[in-house]
């Protein structure tokens, strides 16, 4: 296997591989924090650099970490790391982190920072690593921030707070849709996403993992 | 190699080692980080407490917070005890949750008294209060008690009449974000805007009710909508402010204050 490019870890997951449009993962922050544009864009923030750091850690003790406790060493740099991410948020960024609320906290759970550090960093070298994280960062990012303009500008006729189109309760003409504030919606965007990407790169398209029968036969029937 | 990299002291030292230097880290940042995130806390309840006195607005900064509220508002000690208003502490520095663990300055609740399941009570407590004239314009009163996972911690406004209420609102809880969060919806905290307290004959009777209030219903100025899909956090609303406001909190003190005795 020949050794990817900084520039290829870095630009492929936007749309060639990316986290949430091909890997499906992460999708329950993707629903939480997107409701509006600013939570998504700091919820994106966060993510980056903790998958960026997790892996660039992770990847300069690689060839240290013992294979029986490999997933837990990755838990605890990636814990630490995340409440430090927490810790500064609530210092420098109080009434975010109140509405982003426990979301931060389980960016260790999300399933993109640990898929990386095990795929990618456990082999990689860290520079290399630290990209590649920095990299799924940007792809989960591109999502987020997609579904909060989306969402935001649709569902309250705002972007980061500011008025965008005039919304009927403030006297404009938009009636606003309340459902894509909710977190339902945002499966409907990424399902809608999933099929564009798709459906502009066809080499993503998966094979069906089974082909139905068509018709059940006689025999069987009875 | 590989057998001298799984071995088990290797493991051992190597889950050692990072461990003492993830909890390094950690510890370092949370004390770095702490006096800052201590000042916000303080700024976030004095905002709140603004906006729950119908006060400001919702986008000021940390300097205008805090002219506005040592400009406006003065912080008062009550005890709860006698219902009288108190200087035994310096109520600047009284911290009220504080001094709730310590058993010089507060009691155990017996369970049928702790509706709120608060467990203890503190004998003082700090009330703010705005002034117009000489004359008391808004009380506002902390407030606390056990929703659905947490704690809510808030206030509860009332004007000079005592009776009317100027604003509720919670400045710390974990509740489900998206049904017991709502708490902290502009929507509803409004709808307790203008409600009454106390009934005709004086009776505590503010409720949280579910289903939806009926406008017709006598009762209706005193009822407030319980949150869709959060009964119990309701719940927990409803029976804060029936013990708080009630005999066992500043039910005595609301008495004396319009009996002009406190």
């Amino acid at each position: 296997m020949s050794q990817p490019t900084i520039k290829e870890v870095l630009l492929n997951p936007i749309f060639n591989n990316n986290p949430i449009g091909l890997q499906i993962l992460g999708i329950c922050s993707a629903l939480a924090v997107t409701s509006n544009l600013k939570t998504a864009l700091v919820m994106s923030i966060a993510l980056t650099l903790v998958t960026g750091f997790s892996n660039l850690f992770i990847s300069m003790i690689r060839s240290q970490i013992p294979s029986s406790i490999r997933m837990i060493v990755q838990m605890v740099i990636i814990a630490s790391l995340v409440i430090v991410v927490d810790q500064v948020l609530k210092a420098y960024a109080f009434s975010l982190s109140k509405q982003l609320s426990v979301f931060v906290g389980l960016i260790i759970t999300n399933c993109i920072v640990m898929g990386r550090a095990e795929a990618f960093a456990m082999q990689n070298p860290p520079v290399l690593s630290f990209f590649d994280g920095i990299g799924n960062g940007l792809g989960y990012s591109a999502f987020l921030v997609a579904l909060g303009i989306i969402r935001e500008l649709f569902g309250a006729g705002k972007l980061m707070g500011y008025e965008i189109i005039p919304v009927v309760n403030d006297g404009g003409w938009y009636q606003p849709n309340g459902m894509l504030l909710l977190p339902p919606s945002a499966f409907f965007l990424i399902g809608l996403f999933i099929w564009a990407i798709r459906s502009w790169k066809k080499d993503q398209l998966e094979k069906p993992s089974f082909k139905m029968a068509s018709q059940v036969s006689n025999k069987e029937a009875y | 190699m590989s057998s001298q990299k799984e071995s088990t002291v290797r493991t051992l030292v190597v889950a050692l080692l990072v461990c003492l230097v993830c909890s390094v880290f950690v510890a370092g940042a949370a004390i770095a980080l702490k006096p800052t995130q201590v000042e916000n806390r303080q700024l976030d309840k004095q905002r709140s407490i603004l906006a729950i006195a119908g006060l400001g607005q919702p986008n000021m900064t940390g300097a205008q917070v805090k002219a506005m509220f040592s400009g406006t508002i003065t912080a008062k000690l009550v005890d709860l005890e006698t219902g009288t208003f108190s200087d035994a502490k310096d109520p600047m520095t009284f911290d009220p949750l504080k001094a709730a663990k310590d058993p010089k300055l507060s009691s155990a609740l017996s369970s049928d008294d702790d509706i709120a399941s608060i467990k203890r009570l503190e004998r003082y407590t700090t009330v703010y209060v705005v002034e117009k004239d000489g004359q008391m314009d808004t009380l506002i009163m902390p407030v606390r008690g056990y929703g659905l996972w947490s704690t809510l911690y808030g206030f509860i406004a009332i004007k000079g009449d005592l009776n009317t209420v100027a604003g509720m609102g919670f400045y710390q809880h974990a509740e489900t974000p998206g049904l017991g969060g709502e708490v902290d919806n502009p929507k509803w905290k409004d709808q307790w805007v203008g409600k009454t307290l106390f009934d005709d004959n004086g009776k505590l009777a503010v409720a949280v009710v579910k289903g939806g209030v009926d406008p017709k219903s006598p009762k209706a100025e005193h009822q407030v909508d319980a949150l869709a899909g959060a009964t119990l956090t309701s719940k927990g609303v409803d029976n804060l402010l029936n013990f708080w406001l009630g005999q066992n909190g500043f039910g005595p003190f609301i008495a004396n204050l319009r009996a002009g005795e406190a």
